[in-house]
């Protein structure tokens, strides 16, 4: 049989899916092990037990000088950041787009505009942020903003053209004006694409929100990897680069699944 | 009285001239298939009608008054493809086209209207055959189907014309005979005034209470767009169904007029 042809079955499936993820966990312990045979106070491929006490340390020990759970705190205030970053950012985007892609009055200066203004490298500006909003939460959020505003405002617009010129001139022989005709079928049906554009945003949020947390920051999660670099303390490094990628992962399996709950009538409209 | 007059229509799109010297009057309840080759121009003139194009010379009356330059709730339209709105339920769908003009603010009506609106649309939606399927999302019907619901949105409306651009291009033979059943039904029952574009000759003829041919006259074998389609056969059919019987001499004189 073609190889093309092979499907896994569902056992074979949920294997295969496992087995890179328990490949490259048992490169790393294999490399650790070795490395700390030779020296026990080697930093840089901690051993599990390492990772566990400095998770334990961090998430479930009071900080003697703050008097909180570093962790905890650190996740709170950056979950807070990426949050409003990206709400912000999904209003925004959205109101730009459909007025971009529906209205042409509004498209014509806005288009060239956002297209102009999505090419500029966002952490070039970061500086400009510090000094425009100081070094509070406004410039880290801000950075997130501007950095992801543009791309889901050009995705929705360009979605926004996609719909079919006979479904808006429908909806006005059924008696629409502009506005109701955007509150009612240009939004709902964009809806969903913007929580796929968010989706794929998601990476860019992060790295912006980790870049402003590593310059100017007192806490988050960036911030606490850049500040324990310093003592080469992997093994908190990478408690928390795991649990911003599981965090990163939860949103987009989240978001997957209100684009599922919310909009049911989105996968098979696409065919 | 004619309801639609065309007064010596052209659409031009720059250079290339697509229909010309258009002159017909069709009276209120006509029944009006439109045939003719691919490009002819046939779908430019529903487009114009619908107000979704403005013809570069001459005007439309309807009614004695020029066409609005937009679609707007007197006129419905339904297409081949893209006719319904694929994120409401087949309910939503027809009960739209009463919340939108009761609502300019919100486009949606509450309580007590929205269920009034949800029943006409029900009992709209049971007629053309569709009451098994109120809550499905366009994309659970069949193509037929669809373009049932497609009707009862745009008759939901009361229009006082219906466009219809080949809707029954894509769908099977069978099918296709139970939507002219349908339609011929829904045109007796309301006295529309329908316009119909169709490759299908037979269907053409066995629709229409007349049945017009776009083709061009004049071809420059040199220049293939300087000249336009015109209506070069406008043919009263099917006498036993036509509403008003005051009309059929007024279009022959109007193609002898036109040189036909």
């Amino acid at each position: 049989m073609r190889l093309i042809n092979r499907h896994p079955d569902r056992g074979g499936r949920l294997l295969l899916i496992l087995l890179p993820f328990a490949l490259l966990l048992f490169a790393y312990f294999v490399g650790s092990a070795s490395r700390l045979a030779e020296n026990p106070n080697d930093k840089l491929l901690p051993s599990a037990s390492q990772m566990a006490s400095a998770i334990d340390r961090m998430a479930f020990t009071e900080d003697k000088r703050s008097g909180g759970y570093l962790f905890w705190q650190d996740t709170t205030s950056s979950l807070a950041r990426l949050g409003m970053g990206l709400a912000v950012a999904a209003v925004l985007g959205l109101v730009l787009g459909i007025a971009a892609g529906s209205v042409p009055l509004f498209g014509a200066p806005l288009s060239p505009l956002m297209t102009v203004l999505s090419m500029i490298p966002p952490l070039a500006i970061l500086p400009i942020l510090f000094i425009v909003f100081g070094l509070g939460e406004l410039s880290k959020v801000m950075l997130i903003v501007i950095g992801i505003t543009p791309c889901i405002a050009r995705d929705i617009e360009q979605r926004a053209r996609e719909i079919p010129g006979e479904l808006l001139i429908k909806a006005q022989t059924l008696g629409a004006n502009t506005w109701t005709l955007i509150l009612r079928l240009v939004l709902p049906q964009l809806m969903p694409r913007l929580l796929i554009s968010l989706r794929l945003m998601l990476g860019s949020a992060w790295l912006f929100l980790i870049a402003a947390e590593a310059i100017a920051s007192t806490d988050g999660l960036g911030y606490r990897i850049f500040l324990v670099r310093r003592y080469m303390a992997m093994d908190v490094i990478l408690p928390y680069v795991a649990w911003i990628t599981l965090l990163a992962w939860t949103m987009d399996l989240g978001l997957r699944q209100l684009t599922r709950l919310c909009f049911p009538w989105y996968e098979g409209a696409k065919a | 009285m004619s309801f639609i007059e065309v007064k010596n229509v052209w659409q031009e799109y720059g250079d290339q001239v697509v229909l010309e010297r258009l002159n017909l009057s069709v009276a209120e309840g006509e029944f009006c298939t439109l045939v003719g080759a691919s490009g002819c121009g046939k779908s430019t003139f529903l487009r114009m009608l619908l107000g979704q194009e403005k013809p570069s010379r001459g005007e439309i009356l309807l009614d004695g008054k020029p066409l609005a330059a937009e679609p707007d709730p007197s006129r419905g339209v339904v297409f081949q493809r893209y006719s319904v709105f694929p994120h409401l339920t087949v309910l939503d769908n027809v009960a739209l086209g009463l919340e939108l003009p009761r609502s300019p603010l919100l486009g949606r009506l509450l309580g007590a209207g929205k269920r009034q609106a949800r029943e006409q649309a029900a009992e709209l939606l049971n007629k053309v055959g569709l009451g098994h399927a109120l809550d499905k999302y366009p994309s659970a019907l069949s193509g037929g189907m669809q373009q049932r619901l497609a009707i009862a949105q745009a008759l939901i409306m009361r229009p006082r014309v219906l466009l219809l651009d080949e809707p029954f291009g894509a769908l099977d033979p069978g099918i296709r005979k139970d939507m002219h059943a349908l339609l011929l039904e829904l045109w007796k029952e309301t006295g529309l005034t329908v316009f119909m574009v169709t490759h299908d000759l037979s269907e053409g003829f066995s629709l229409g209470t007349r049945l017009m041919v776009f083709d061009k006259v004049r071809i420059d074998p040199h220049a293939p767009q300087a000249y336009g389609a015109r209506i070069t056969y406008d043919i009263p059919l099917n006498e036993g169904r036509r509403p008003a019987a005051g009309v059929l001499p007024q279009q022959w004189d109007q193609r002898l007029a036109m040189g036909q």
